[in-house]
């Protein structure tokens, strides 16, 4: 071992060189949240509270069911990827891996039973 | 004792024998520090980031249900609808939509961060007080306007 220089120990000890598409992805769905979380709090918002009768008239309109289609499919990818980085800091093994694969059923389900929820109802 | 010569030998050079990448290994403190440090305001906006960020799962499967429920028949809708417009439901929400706005505003200190701006001390602490007062702000503008 002595003979091993510090580089020598360090080479492919290094990051996983899968970072900066995590990194990016989490960028871009920030961004596309900044304008459809205020639009969805505010088009939920209204609906909340109505009827039946008037829950389903408002969500066969194109724009709040669209935004509540795409707030569904962002925010969980985004929720996705950040539960991902609490997961990675505080489970580590075999435990990390169950974790990760569960957060990743939770997530899509969740943002396939909201789309198709929506589809339902606006079409 | 590997740990105290490790350390003095830092300062005064090179010793043979010893490399960096093994210092101290498996036996220093850990990042970041939580049983020494005082909290500040930097700290306690990074962790409610991240408690709101993951909380707010909570909120979205919720969500999904009232929807999932109107999709169903008006029987179901009425059984969710009735649990999110509670009182319980009420609390629920109105916890949601504040861990929402603060970490929307969080997120946006995020994003200008990445851009290396605003991350000196003076500036970090002026971020903190606009998230924390901006997300109460937010809440009340979203209460009164819904
Ligand atoms: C306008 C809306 C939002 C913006 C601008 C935003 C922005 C961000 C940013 C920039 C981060 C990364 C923070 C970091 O680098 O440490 C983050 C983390 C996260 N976000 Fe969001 N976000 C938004 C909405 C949401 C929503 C609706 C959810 C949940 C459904 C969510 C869940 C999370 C989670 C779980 C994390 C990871 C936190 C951690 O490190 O544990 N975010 N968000």
């Amino acid at each position: 071992m002595r003979y091993l220089t510090d580089r020598k120990k360090a080479v492919g000890m290094g990051s996983a060189k899968t970072g900066t598409a995590h990194f990016w992805a989490m960028k871009v769905s920030s961004v596309a949240l900044l304008l459809l979380v205020p639009l969805f709090v505010f088009t939920f918002g209204c609906a909340l509270g109505g009827t039946y009768e008037e829950v389903m008239a408002y969500y066969s309109r194109p724009f709040p069911a669209i935004v509540a289609a795409l707030t569904f499919i962002i925010g969980f990818k985004h929720f996705n990827d950040g539960a991902q980085v609490l997961i990675e800091d505080y489970v580590h093994g075999m435990a990390q891996k169950i974790s990760l694969i569960l957060l990743t059923c939770i997530s899509y389900a969740a943002m396939a039973t909201g789309v198709f929820a929506i589809a339902k109802i606006a079409l | 004792m590997a740990e105290k010569s490790a350390m003095t030998g830092g300062s005064k050079g090179t010793l043979k024998g010893f490399d960096m990448a093994d210092v101290n290994r498996g036996n220093r403190p850990l990042s970041p520090h939580l049983s020494i440090y005082r909290p500040q305001l930097t700290s306690i906006t990074s962790i409610l980031t991240r408690i709101t960020g993951n909380a707010l799962l909570i909120s979205a499967l919720f969500i999904v249900w009232w929807f999932l429920a109107a999709a169903t028949s008006e029987e179901y809708f009425n059984v969710a609808n009735g649990v999110i417009t509670s009182w319980f439901g009420d609390l629920v929400m109105f916890f949601s939509v504040l861990g929402l706005w603060y970490h929307t505003l969080a997120g946006i200190r995020h994003l200008i961060w990445d851009n290396a701006i605003g991350l000196d001390l003076p500036t970090a602490y002026k971020m903190g007080y606009a998230v924390l007062i901006g997300s109460v702000v937010l809440t009340v503008l979203t209460v009164v306007i819904l």
